[in-house]
């Protein structure tokens, strides 16, 4: 499979990212060189067998679904770039 | 700078204060700094503050832990509460975390020194450090060389003796990799047996925090201090913490007991000489010392860095979503829209490799490309592991070298980086199966740079690893070599 100029576009606007033409470019060749290098995985008949999703086998982890208090409220809402009291602004979402 | 048990002897014997140890560690990096590089942050008031209520405790008669006014380096991918965490990156350059990590917080209880954050390849995507956002870090060893990556700024303090020990993390041989190009020891503990709360994530299935050390015993002490269950982390494991140290011996005996296995895949094409001959001279001395020693093959083995350059981008690309702007980090600052703020701030924010690893993994998990990629790279993933397991029924441990290469010089391969994903062949097999490994100096090439050896071990035997490292280590010389710095 390979990878060309438009879908490296369509891919960034699905990861929310804009690339300048030169990146453009440069990812095309470099993603279809890695893309290539993918291809050897279908030397591998694995039709029979079950995928891996986490190396160690773990049980699911469960507890009481109970409200806890947080002491660092000031701490989180001051990470934000923009802050208003106790809400995260954003630019605008709705119409007028 | 002496060993851990070295310098909590001076301390209990009040030959020397922890103030005084974290005022040597903080006075050697402002003078080997401008040269390496090795930290993007120094807390010097946060260690001195440390290191006084460690000696107010040794002055009060109270009982300390061996990791007590021990100066240590944290990569700069663990939280800090109050202190920058910029993962290497431009988007988290103003981020202060509100919460502590599960290991600085079991380091701090322990006493351990933190002197500063270290830097590494942006959100720990690199073997060179050099795609870190604000600085690269030197080789102590060749300053004109990486001291690979992803944690190289933990590898290279603990060599040049900026700090006693280190933690880094480790997602494909960001641990070992560094220790290997820098001398050190470096250890990836098994998947789960080291909390990765407060652990910026990258790929949530294969990242792993461990230790650097100059010594095994070192890296063994600050794995105690690390390892066990943390409620914060669901796929911490539950289970019983052997004592490591205790586990070191000098020695493989009752001799012929200590099975090795070589694993062929690793030695061929690609391989340094001089790298081979040093592993291969550090098996045969392991034979001498009572090992026995046969070769294995793993025939998947090399199927392995596809495979992960599958599946660690995929799980990066869906954990860097939250780097949007909103809640923390940088943000675009005068977009048009809610999209627009998004886009901008991600695409101003993230470097290069960053860049293209969230492509690559964007890519392989669209609509009609899943099977091909994401799916068949998980079941490749189940070969891999059934690899190692025949192996682990033959053998006790598994041998080959940590890096194909020594440390290269920096810029040689940023422009190709296909052929720096190429240096993790031997490393990232080992985080697919969820296992653990050490690497440990084993000999030096012509221009004087250090091999490393890479020791694998079954799930949960750090015990057994750490005491045949231990064992080879004490009857080698090569951890007592030291980089030739001016200072």
């Amino acid at each position: 499979m390979s990878i060309d100029r438009e879908q490296v576009q369509k891919v960034a606007h699905l990861a929310r990212l804009q690339l300048t033409p030169d990146e453009e470019t440069q990812f095309t060749t470099q993603l279809n060189d890695i893309l290539d290098y993918f291809e050897q995985l279908s030397e591998l008949d694995t039709s029979q067998v079950e995928p891996t999703t986490r190396a160690i086998d773990t049980v699911n982890v469960t507890r009481v679904d109970q409200l806890q208090s947080t002491a660092v409220r000031e701490q989180i809402l001051d990470c934000a770039p923009d802050r208003d009291g106790e809400f995260f602004r954003v630019p605008q979402i709705l119409n007028d | 700078m002496a060993s851990i048990r070295e310098l909590h002897h001076q301390l209990i014997q009040k030959e020397r204060t922890a103030v005084e140890l974290a005022e040597a560690a903080l006075a050697r990096m402002d003078a080997l700094e401008p040269q390496i590089k090795s930290f993007l942050t120094v807390t010097a008031d946060q260690a001195l503050a440390q290191a006084r209520r460690v000696d107010a405790q040794i002055a009060a008669g109270e009982p300390i832990g061996l990791l007590a006014g021990i100066p240590i380096g944290i990569k700069d991918n663990m939280c800090t509460q109050g202190i920058r965490t910029t993962c290497g990156s431009r988007i988290l350059e103003t981020f202060v975390p509100p919460y502590e990590s599960t290991v600085t917080q079991r380091l701090q209880q322990a006493g351990a020194v933190m002197v500063g954050k270290t830097n590494m390849d942006e959100f720990a995507m690199g073997s060179s450090t050099e795609t870190s956002a604000y600085q690269v870090t030197a080789n102590p060893w060749d300053v004109e060389r990486v001291p690979g990556g992803s944690s190289g700024g933990s590898a290279a303090a603990v060599a040049a003796g900026e700090c006693v020990v280190s933690l880094g993390s480790d997602t494909g041989g960001s641990i070992r990799q560094p220790a290997s190009l820098c001398g050190v020891v470096g250890m990836k503990p098994t998947y789960g047996l080291v909390s990765r709360y407060g652990l910026v994530a990258f790929a949530s299935s294969l990242d792993q925090i461990g230790p650097f050390g100059r010594s095994v015993e070192d890296v063994a002490l600050v794995l105690q201090a690390i390892a066990g269950h943390d409620p914060h982390d669901a796929t911490s494991l539950d289970v019983e913490i052997p004592d490591y140290a205790a586990a070191l011996k000098p020695d493989f005996k009752p001799r012929g007991k200590l099975r090795i296995g070589i694993i062929k895949e690793t030695f061929g094409e690609g391989l340094d000489a001089t790298v081979e001959a040093a592993v291969t001279q550090a098996v045969e001395q392991m034979q001498a010392m009572g090992a026995e020693v046969q070769v294995v093959s793993c025939p998947q083995f090399r199927y392995g860095l596809p495979t992960y350059y599958i599946i660690a981008p995929s799980e990066a690309s869906a954990n860097l979503a939250r780097y949007d702007g909103v809640k923390f980090g940088y943000r675009h600052d005068d977009p048009e829209n809610l999209l627009d703020m998004y886009v901008k701030t991600r695409s101003e924010g993230f470097g290069a490799e960053v860049k293209r690893r969230i492509m690559i993994g964007t890519y392989v998990l669209s609509a009609g490309y899943y099977d091909a990629y994401y799916l068949k790279a998980q079941k490749v993933r189940t070969l891999i592991k059934q690899d190692f397991e025949r192996a682990f029924q033959q053998v006790d441990v598994l041998v080959s070298p940590t890096s194909p290469t020594t440390a290269f010089r920096a810029g040689e391969k940023t422009d190709d980086p296909l052929g720096m994903y190429l240096l993790d062949l031997m490393t990232i097999p080992v985080n697919l199966a969820g296992l653990p490994a050490i690497s440990l100096p084993c000999g030096f090439d012509a221009q004087g740079l250090p091999i490393g050896l890479q020791l694998i071990g079954n799930v949960l035997r750090e015990d057994l690893l750490l005491s045949v490292a231990h064992a080879y280590e004490q009857a080698t010389e090569w951890h007592k070599r030291k980089p030739p710095l001016a200072v």
